[in-house]
């Protein structure tokens, strides 16, 4: 009976099942490797921060990926006054708007955002970052293979090159840029991690914490067990 | 109760037993204490399905006190701050990040949420497999019943607050259903809205409903709930009732009190919950997407429709029978049909108690008929609720349609096919190894 049931249950998991339609590819896991994590807030600042706000995120909280008040201060603080103050864009909300057809979304939580049943949010971020490609019929002349006419040109041309679609349907560089492809893979892991980290500061912090709450409980369980044991002794 | 049964606590000149004395003169303290906990005789053979009743307790008190904290921070505003985001969406992540322990707290909430209609929905699964609704408990199923529908209003609302793009679409696909019936729809929507779209004065209202006038009306319907279950005493896995069979001082021979047994048995039962819950807030508190949506960390866009909007998990089986009546009626458009058939779907579980003609209560004892049918039945739930979050076509359309037929001649059939069932003779006491 049990059986049946199983396979009953699972009958329907099966023939629904459809194929992903969204090829992504894995980002590298950069998660409590605080260079790589600090390199990430680096091209994160000096990159997006000028049209994309992060406006959830306090400039001394970066403290969680290894850097003080004074290293934020001197490296990273461009468009505030106080380390404690949130990561704002002076841009206008309005002329964004008109410059590139929408404005710049805040990206404080985009890896959160961007998680699908085809990949996680850093993912697709990793995929997109790398996916730029020329597209003369596009007003800014970049396209992208997994965001089609994306409003944002390609912010990082200068470092990876110029890519164009194949009659094959795969990227090629035809201008290298200042980095090889994989000095520029690596680079994006490393911003990739620092937004995957930003979408979560806590993250790292809440799975250690978990760890050592299902300790304490599994021994509460141990001990509410033996003394239900203890209780029940003379229920017959 | 019969709280009046019980003779009041006489001092036995200690102080603990002069303020005892002292209290119980003037208020029913010992007596409640005796009818509820100590001299309340529960059957001794409760199994892992008997726990999932003190989980929903111990989860509405969770989501209390988790509620109250979040509350002190939260704010339902849908203007946009100069970041040109909702406030309301920037307050989440204000708690999340800059309030102590807020993302605990919230994650608590949140997974809470989930956690709640799993208990619920197992709860549930026991009162059907044991026969808990049927005489004297009608009252009890109903209650519950209730409660079911006032979590489905509490878990709506409050799905709202976190103010993204699925909280937004979600609450603009449901409200917009109130606009299906006939005449009065479009009016009586907007009243609902309390705008033409939904907006500031929504969530609003909705925040008001869900920290205030819906948890009142799910306090008093659980202690209706309880009230209910501990003047007929409760159920057990075999159906038989124990208050049948007493000794010479008139306690069920198979009853126990409910404290101190059963009070440490929940406690391991809590204890295992908790830890299944940890696991999911410490580890994976997105559930995969289902107990915290992607597209929920989109701020709510009024411009931007998502290509796919799908309920939160909890609610994906009605759904589905709300997407599967695709005829029109009388007259009336399809889309009126499937919100009657989604509410009938709940409903229909309060006529449980008329519906059933068993001899017995107890799966352990049915034929198979139930025992067949629920299990098909279980399948077109699962089924019903995969298909609530896809988007919809011809084949996932018939399938659910399928489900629908199947989910309704459970209920509809009942008092056919539960006369007919083969069943087994039931014990005169409870089994208990």
């Amino acid at each position: 009976m049990k059986k049946l049931f199983v396979s009953l249950l699972l009958a329907p998991v099966l023939a629904f099942a459809a194929g992903a339609e969204l090829h992504l590819d894995k980002a590298p896991d950069r998660s409590g490797d605080m260079a790589a994590l600090q390199n990430g807030a680096k091209v994160f600042v000096n990159y997006c921060l000028n049209c994309h706000s992060a406006s959830y995120m306090r400039y001394n909280r970066l403290k969680d990926i290894g850097l003080s008040d004074d290293l934020v201060r001197e490296n990273l603080l461009f468009t505030a006054d106080k380390v404690g103050e949130p990561m704002k864009v002076s841009m206008q909300r309005a002329e964004a708007k008109q410059w590139f057809g929408a404005a710049p979304p805040d990206l404080t939580v985009i890896a959160r955002a961007r998680a699908s049943e085809f990949g996680s949010g850093p993912d697709w971020l990793y995929t997109y970052l790398r996916t730029f490609y020329r597209d003369s019929a596009r007003p800014t002349g970049w396209n992208n293979t997994v965001f089609a006419n994306v409003g944002m040109p390609h912010v990082l041309w200068e470092l990876q090159g110029e890519q164009v679609m194949g009659e094959d349907h795969h990227l090629k560089l035809v201008k290298p840029g200042k980095l090889s492809p994989e000095e520029y893979d690596a680079m994006v892991g490393d911003l990739v991690g620092f937004l995957n980290y930003m979408g979560e500061p806590v993250g790292q912090f809440r799975k250690n914490l978990g760890v050592a709450v299902l300790i304490v409980l599994a021994l509460l369980f141990v001990l509410s067990f033996a003394l239900k044991r203890e209780f029940w002794k003379d229920i017959h | 109760m019969a709280a009046s049964n019980y003779e009041k606590f006489k001092s036995d000149g200690t102080m603990v037993g002069n303020v005892t004395e002292w209290i119980d003169a003037r208020f029913p303290m010992t007596s409640m204490w005796k009818a509820h906990l100590s001299e309340y005789y529960a059957p001794k053979n409760f199994n892992f399905w008997y726990f999932f009743g003190s989980l929903a307790l111990l989860v509405l008190v969770l989501q209390i006190v988790t509620g109250i904290f979040l509350v002190m921070h939260y704010k339902p505003d849908a203007s946009l701050n100069a970041s040109g985001v909702p406030v309301a969406f920037a307050s989440v992540e204000y708690i999340m990040r800059d309030v102590p322990w807020g993302w605990l707290i919230r994650y608590m909430h949140s997974t809470g949420a989930s956690a709640f209609f799993i208990v619920v929905y197992l709860h549930m699964f026991r009162g059907v497999i044991y026969g808990s609704y049927r005489m004297p408990r009608e009252l009890i199923w109903i209650f519950g019943v209730m409660i079911f529908l006032a979590l489905m209003a509490e878990a709506f609302a409050g799905y709202l607050l976190p103010w993204g793009q699925m909280s937004y679409w979600g609450a603009q696909v449901i409200l917009n259903l109130f606009s299906a019936i006939p005449l009065v729809g479009n009016e009586l929507a907007t009243w609902i809205r309390g705008d033409f779209v939904i907006g500031d004065a929504t969530l609003n209202r909705m925040f008001s409903f869900h920290v205030i006038a819906i948890p009142l009306v799910l306090l008093g319907l659980v202690v209706a709930h309880i009230l209910a279950l501990h003047e007929v005493g409760s159920n057990n896995p075999d159906g038989v009732e124990i208050k049948k069979k007493k000794d010479e001082r008139g306690i069920p021979l198979d009853g126990i009190p409910f404290h101190p047994y059963y009070t440490v048995k929940d406690i391991v039962g809590v204890v295992g919950f908790l830890m299944a819950f940890s696991v999911i807030v410490f580890f994976m508190p997105e559930g995969g997407g289902y107990f915290l949506e992607y597209n929920n960390f989109v701020p709510a866009d009024p411009l931007v429709t998502p290509p796919h909007i799908a309920p939160v998990w909890y609610f994906t089986p009605y759904y589905s029978l709300l997407r599967a009546v695709t005829y029109p009626l009388f007259g009336i458009d399809a889309k009126f049909w499937g919100v009657v058939a989604m509410g009938a779907g709940v409903v229909i579980f309060a006529f449980l108690p008329w519906l059933d003609r068993s001899p017995v209560k107890s799966i352990r004892y049915r034929g198979p008929i139930f025992k067949w049918f629920l299990a098909i039945w279980v399948v077109c739930f699962f089924i019903l609720g995969y298909l609530g979050v896809l988007a919809p076509t011809p084949g996932r359309t018939l399938v659910s349609q399928i489900c629908t037929v199947i989910y309704f001649a459970f209920f509809l059939g009942m008092p056919i096919w539960s006369k007919l069932d083969k069943c087994q003779p039931e014990p005169d006491r409870v089994t208990f190894k």
